[in-house]
């Protein structure tokens, strides 16, 4: 009788622990291609195996020469219909995948921020709807590095 | 830290908002002056709310700027609405700012 107390009580736990892992599990999954220290680890970490099209349907405004690596302005917006999630990436930096961010359905896909560059790069932005993946391209020089050691 | 600054006006039943986030954003790469690594401490999260519904949510890594700026816009907002603005971070620290529309 005793044991099977024990027992009771070792599972109600066991519940108990579940449960809060739960959350925790699903925030685990939106950041772990924040980890991925490769572009096509990013990609296929965010994406899978859905397409990617490129587009200048995305307006993405980063500086060509970045004078201050630590803090590049950047805005993004899209006439694309049904936007989901938008993807900043920044190729050369230790991990690249910046910012994801997830546009509800009474947002615009119109959002800035300003983040850090570690060394010339190419930066890029994925945009994600229902069905597919659109991507737009830029360079951009740096002439001080962001991520200083 | 100190407050998250929030800015946001109407035209036309868009809100754009703008918000200014201080938090020292480590990378948990940089060295201080004596060579000790400094540890990661960035926002992970941001949560943006109107009128208690969620519109936006942010995920960053450490390469997002120190002191973070973010702007977003969302539609279907009038005066006397709220704009929630809520981080964590990598540390579990959290920090949040409401605004009313005028």
């Amino acid at each position: 009788m005793k044991m099977m107390q024990r027992r009771n009580f070792l599972q109600a736990l066991g519940l108990v622990g579940a449960a809060l892992a739960l959350p925790r599990v699903v925030f685990a999954r939106a950041i772990e291609a924040f980890k991925s220290e490769s572009v096509d680890g990013v990609l296929s970490n965010l994406l899978g195996d859905m397409p990617i099209e490129s587009t200048d349907l995305i307006k993405f405004k980063i500086p060509d020469i970045a004078e201050n690596g630590a803090v590049v302005p950047v805005q993004i917006s899209t006439t694309i219909e049904g936007v989901e999630k938008i993807y900043l990436l920044i190729d050369n930096n230790p991990t690249p995948l910046s910012a994801v961010f997830d546009i509800g359905p009474k947002a615009m896909a119109d959002i800035s921020t300003r983040v850090k560059v570690g060394e010339s790069s190419k930066a890029r932005v994925v945009v994600k709807t229902g069905k597919k993946a659109y991507m737009t391209e830029k360079e951009v020089k740096v002439t001080i590095g962001g991520c200083g050691g | 830290m100190a407050k998250i600054k929030i800015r946001a006006k109407i035209k036309e039943g868009v809100a754009s908002v703008k918000s200014l986030i201080p938090h020292p954003m480590e990378t948990g790469s940089r060295r201080d002056a004596d060579g000790h690594v400094i540890a990661a401490h960035y926002i992970e999260t941001v949560v943006c709310e109107h009128n208690g519904e969620v519109v936006m949510t942010a995920y960053w890594g450490p390469s997002v700027s120190k002191d973070p700026y973010f702007a977003f816009k969302f539609a279907d907002a009038k005066a006397g609405d709220t704009v929630r603005v809520f981080w964590t971070d990598n540390l579990g620290e959290t920090a949040e700012n409401e605004v009313t529309l005028k």
